[in-house]
């Protein structure tokens, strides 16, 4: 047991997943004593490499680097504190069970049987999503505006916005936007293309990491928000895979004077006098600081760590109707060799694979989870660093896939034939486009929503830690009081992806939550 | 050759409505409808021996009482009378019944699930709260949001307002109520998956949408925000059947003046250097007059009313993508008594409301998913009346008519046009789901007329049958209904007007569009306006 003298910093951390590593780089870099309290042994959160077998290696949780925030990135400068990219703007290859593949790019499909009006109009459809993101993306860098007390910043921008909707976009695309926003993808590419399979793969970008399907109305927002975060949506794979991110972030918060302690699980942050005063760890250690942020997802903060008699009544009724059902499963498989997808090159491989064929069956794989089952045919996002990054197997392969989708409650719970059941209904499934893939595997695994929950603290399986809808976005997220990132309680801060603007690899709302910390500080 | 004022094009109760305000005002009016009968949707058809089925709409609660108060309806015959009841039946022979008496309806919830009684008293709260807040609204004329004419501002200022007074709780209520789902939003209030269901049925009526999608929880206020002589979120009967609602306003119609021609097909809405001449009828008669005023929903009007060359590429690529999908359909029957409802203690008044046989979420939303595979529900939501309990006038002595609407049931089956066969398989499946909960249904079945999506297309020119004319999601509601540049009721060239459901605020038999349409118009003539706006009957 460390000595229990009691430590004292300026601000603690609760949670060194990437949200609060950046937190605590930006608050180090202002002269503040920050220590961030990670319970694993790892730092990185739901982003980490992870072991996977025979000295693979693999990322555990999140696998593209296609949202980080530009500021942040450069802010800490990741590059200097390590960060390396081992793919920098990738395609996306939709896959075709007949090889005949279709690859976008952000400007350009080809292949799989597209049609020129299809291609033309692709290139326009793009072009108009990326002045929308443009449009609205500024929105992602700053905390939501307080509507009921605007400050001056919020009037800036405010009218910022205003002015970019009516003069940057003109009438005709601004009531477009707005006519757009609340939609479902489906009726938005239903209205643009006909190929099914381009479809298909477009939706998938929107469902993604939702509890949506392409017919249920608002996902279009969800499409947007992927291109309006990070580089306009450029995919990248970082060397080392996702781990290397986060121990970028590290490095820049250490560099920058922060203490990043690993294995310290917080039990209690503590509260007197209607402040916080710090927090206990589970060996009993206790750390002090006027102004704790946390990490941690909206409901273990205020349940288990703070508390709920320390808010009142309708606060906690509010944190707790959060919706967070994350539908998204994790598949990971190491090869001894690559497995022979039909009609691609090694090369080819190192590109995002998506199997969506159509909107239909993307629709069809979604209305299982509504029912607590899991799709008998399920859509992926595949990967295969290897064929880029070398740092992540000696020999062989590592494939890793997002599966859509998988209930985070399953119908009889995920029983270990539950899952043994499912990660051969992947395999199956990969295997229609690579029939080879079983002679390649070595060892293979699946990550449930519900082992989400239990590996990483994302409550519900759910990766933005509170589902991105309408009326969970902006001055709404996570719930209209703690929007700015502080709580109803002197000293309490949140600074992960339940705040705005929510999850993904980007760092936007650490950064945020810092400059919210600060500015609180000043007044 | 005589030229009128204004041709409305559909004798619609809102084409009507619009008709009578626009005739009150002095107006000369004439009302075009291809139909030998007038009243769209909101009709009492005589299609078996005595009866009168109300065979589309069957219901009155939206319809506004401004209108109805200064067109003097009740001079002309309307008549509506309140029901109480209603119930759902479940699965394990058990009912859930619908009590306007407060307490019992508490009493009743406790029995089926004691916890949601305390949730019943926050929802009957929160859905009273919405109601005060979207009433209002529905007799104005949606801003447009792009616009820097004094008036668009000013109405961006009074909705900005109205939302700004909710206050950050209630704001935050209202965008959650206004975006998710009815099965998330019921979520929130109550455990019993009985309760829910009982709820949840009118949140999906007419949608194209399941209980679990985003977007449903506002079609619930759709359906409670109306009223009855006052009394916010009842439902009556109009004496007669809805034909009584049109025949009233048809009589307004013609009292002040205005002239309505049925059998009288609209082919073509006229233009002449952007600006409409009149209207060209099926039998090829050219009918003039400075102002049309379509009464269609956008996709009829804009589609197949006009010339695209008058329309303009923006209007008609708008039109297309206008959305008005089909999900419901209607059986009326002509019984020779009383169903009995074995769950029902006998002689029960609760039959004289509506009732329902889904108990379960699930079973909604799977019915949903056949849907969107191009199929009727097997276990379909019905919502069951039998107006003739509370207004006999409706068939024979002792004989009763039963409505029933049906959801979840495709435009088109599979892909496929719908024929005697299919609507005959589809009415059995119906008839078979409620024979399962009353032994003698059957027999006293004396008549049925089915009725899909595309027959009631066919018949009186909603596209897909879509009850709306156009869905009501978010995309397709206020300065979007039925899209930007035609949401003031105005459409693309000058002198044609939009007063269907197809613009804001929708669908329902509610005559809002329709005097809302007849409003912009006397403003552009400069007559001073005899159209009632909101008068805070709450």
């Amino acid at each position: 047991m460390t000595d229990n003298t009691n430590k004292s910093y300026d601000v603690i951390i609760v949670g060194g997943g990437h949200n609060g590593l950046v937190c605590a780089a930006y608050l180090a870099k202002a002269g503040k004593k920050v220590v961030v309290l990670e319970a694993e042994n790892q730092v990185g959160g739901a982003a980490i490499t992870g072991e996977l077998s025979y000295g693979k290696k693999v990322s555990s949780c999140a696998q593209f680097l296609n949202q980080l925030n530009g500021k942040v990135s450069k802010d800490l400068n990741l590059t200097k504190h390590g960060l390396k990219l081992s793919a920098s703007n990738i395609s996306t290859i939709a896959l075709d069970a007949d090889g005949d593949h279709m690859r976008l790019t952000k400007n350009s499909v080809k292949g799989g049987g597209i049609n020129e009006t299809d291609a033309e109009n692709y290139k326009e459809f793009m072009s108009l999503m990326h002045e929308y993101a443009a449009t609205l993306g500024f929105l992602i860098d700053l905390p939501p505006m307080d509507i009921f007390n605007l400050d001056w910043d919020d009037k800036v921008s405010a009218m910022k916005l205003g002015w970019k909707l009516r003069f940057g976009l003109g009438a005709e695309k601004m009531s477009e936007l707005l006519r757009m926003i609340g939609m479902n993808i489906r009726d938005v590419l239903d209205d643009e293309f006909d190929n099914e399979h381009l479809k298909g793969a477009l939706s998938f970008d929107a469902v993604l990491g939702t509890h949506t399907g392409p017919y249920s109305p608002g996902n279009f927002l969800n499409f947007l928000y992927r291109i309006a975060a990070g580089k306009a949506g450029a995919v990248d794979i970082p060397e080392g895979g996702m781990g290397a991110v986060t121990e970028a972030m590290s490095n820049a918060a250490i560099a920058n004077g922060a203490e990043v302690r690993t294995g310290a699980r917080v039990k209690s942050i503590d509260v007197d006098n209607c402040a916080v005063t710090g927090v206990t760890l589970e060996d009993g250690e206790v750390l002090s600081a006027e102004i704790v942020a946390s990490n941690a997802n909206m409901k273990t903060t205020v349940y288990d760590m703070v508390g709920t008699r320390h808010f009142e009544a309708d606060f906690v009724k509010r944190i707790g109707d959060i919706r967070m059902r994350g539908a998204a499963a994790k598949l990971h498989i190491a090869l001894r060799d690559l497995p022979d997808f039909k009609g691609l090159a090694k090369d080819d491989l190192k590109n995002r694979l998506v199997i969506a064929p159509s909107q239909d069956q993307v629709e069809r794989a979604f209305n299982h989870v509504k029912y607590g089952e899991v799709s008998t045919s399920p859509m992926m996002e595949i990967s295969i660093p290897s064929v880029v990054d070398s740092s992540l197997t000696e020999k062989g392969h590592v494939l890793s896939a997002t599966v859509q989708y998988a209930p985070y409650e399953l119908k009889g719970g995920w029983t270990d034939q539950a899952k043994a059941d499912f990660l051969e209904t992947c395999i199956n499934r990969i295997a229609e486009f690579a029939p080879d893939i079983r002679e390649h595997i070595e060892h293979a695994e699946l990550i449930t929503p519900k082992d989400l929950e239990d590996r990483f603290g994302l409550v519900g399986g759910n990766w933005h830690h509170g589902e991105l809808t309408l009326d969970q976005m902006l001055m709404l997220r996570p719930v209209p009081e703690a929007s700015r990132y502080a709580l109803p309680l002197d000293g309490m801060y949140i600074c992960g992806a339940g705040a705005h603007p929510g999850g993904g690899v980007m760092g936007a709302a650490g950064r945020n939550a810092a400059q919210a910390i600060l500015k609180g500080e000043e007044k | 050759m005589k030229k009128y004022d204004v041709i409305v094009v559909g004798a619609g109760h809102n084409g009507l409505t619009n008709a009578a305000f626009l005739a009150k005002a002095g107006l000369d009016v004439l009302v075009v409808e291809k139909n030998d009968y007038i009243g769209g949707a909101t009709v009492s058809r005589n299609l078996h021996e005595d009866w009168k089925y109300s065979n589309c709409s069957y219901l009155a609660s939206l319809f506004r009482p401004e209108i109805y108060r200064h067109l003097n309806l009740a001079k002309h015959g309307l008549q509506v009378v309140t029901y109480n009841g209603g119930f759902t039946l479940t699965d394990s022979g058990d009912y859930l019944g619908s009590f306007s008496d407060h307490e019992v309806m508490r009493r009743e919830i406790r029995r089926h699930s004691p916890v949601d009684v305390d949730a019943y008293d926050r929802y009957y709260h929160q859905m009273a709260k919405w109601c005060r807040f979207i009433r209002p609204m529905l007799l104005r004329t949606p801003p447009d949001p792009t616009s820097f004419k004094f008036r668009d501002l000013d109405e961006l200022r009074y909705l900005g307002k109205k939302f700004f007074d909710l206050g950050q709780k209630d704001l935050h209520d209202f965008m959650k109520f206004f975006t998710v789902s009815v099965g998330d939003f019921l979520d929130e209030f109550f455990e019993s998956d009985l309760i829910k269901a009982h709820k949840a049925g009118s949140a999906v009526v007419g949608t194209n949408l399941g209980p679990r999608s985003p977007g449903t929880a506002y079609v619930l206020l759709h359906h409670y925000m109306g009223d009855v002589d006052g009394a916010v979120g009842a439902w009556g009967f109009p004496r007669g059947g809805m034909g009584a609602v049109s025949g009233a306003l048809a009589g307004a119609v013609q009292e002040h003046g205005g002239e309505i021609r049925t059998n009288a097909g609209a082919d073509q809405i006229m233009v002449k250097n952007g600006k409409v001449t009149g209207v060209r009828l099926e039998n090829g008669e050219e009918i003039l007059a400075d102002r049309v005023v379509s009464n269609l929903d956008a996709k009829k009007t804009f589609l197949g009313l006009m010339d695209p060359k008058d329309a303009g590429e923006k209007v008609v690529k708008a039109a297309k993508r206008y959305k008005s999908r089909g999900s419901s359909g209607k059986l009326n029957i002509a019984l020779n008594g009383v169903p009995e409802f074995t769950a029902l203690p006998k002689g029960s008044e609760l039959i004289k409301g509506d009732f329902h046989i889904v108990d379960n979420m699930e079973a909604y939303e799977r019915g949903y998913d056949e849907w969107k595979d191009g199929m009727w529900s097997t276990n379909p939501y019905v919502d069951l009346l039998i107006p003739t309990l509370t207004d006999p006038t409706m068939a024979p002595p002792g004989k009763h008519y039963m409505t029933c609407f049906v959801q979840y049931c495709p435009a088109r089956v599979k892909g496929e046009d719908w024929n005697d066969d299919l609507l005959k398989q589809f009415g059995d499946n119906v008839i078979n789901s409620i024979a399962k909960y009353s032994p003698n249904f059957k027999d006293l079945i004396e008549h049925v007329e089915v009725r899909s999506g595309q027959v009631i297309d066919n018949e009186i020119g909603l596209t897909e049958g879509n009850i709306f004319q156009g869905e009501l999601s978010l995309n397709q509601l206020m300065f979007n209904r039925p899209f930007h540049g035609c949401a003031q009721y105005r459409g693309p060239v000058g002198g044609l007007y939009l007063s269907g459901s197809t613009t804001h605020p929708g669908g329902g038999v509610m005559g809002a569009p329709g005097a809302n349409s007849a409003r912009e118009i006397l403003m552009d003539m400069n007559i001073s306006t005899t159209v009632p706006e909101d008068e805070g009957d709450d």
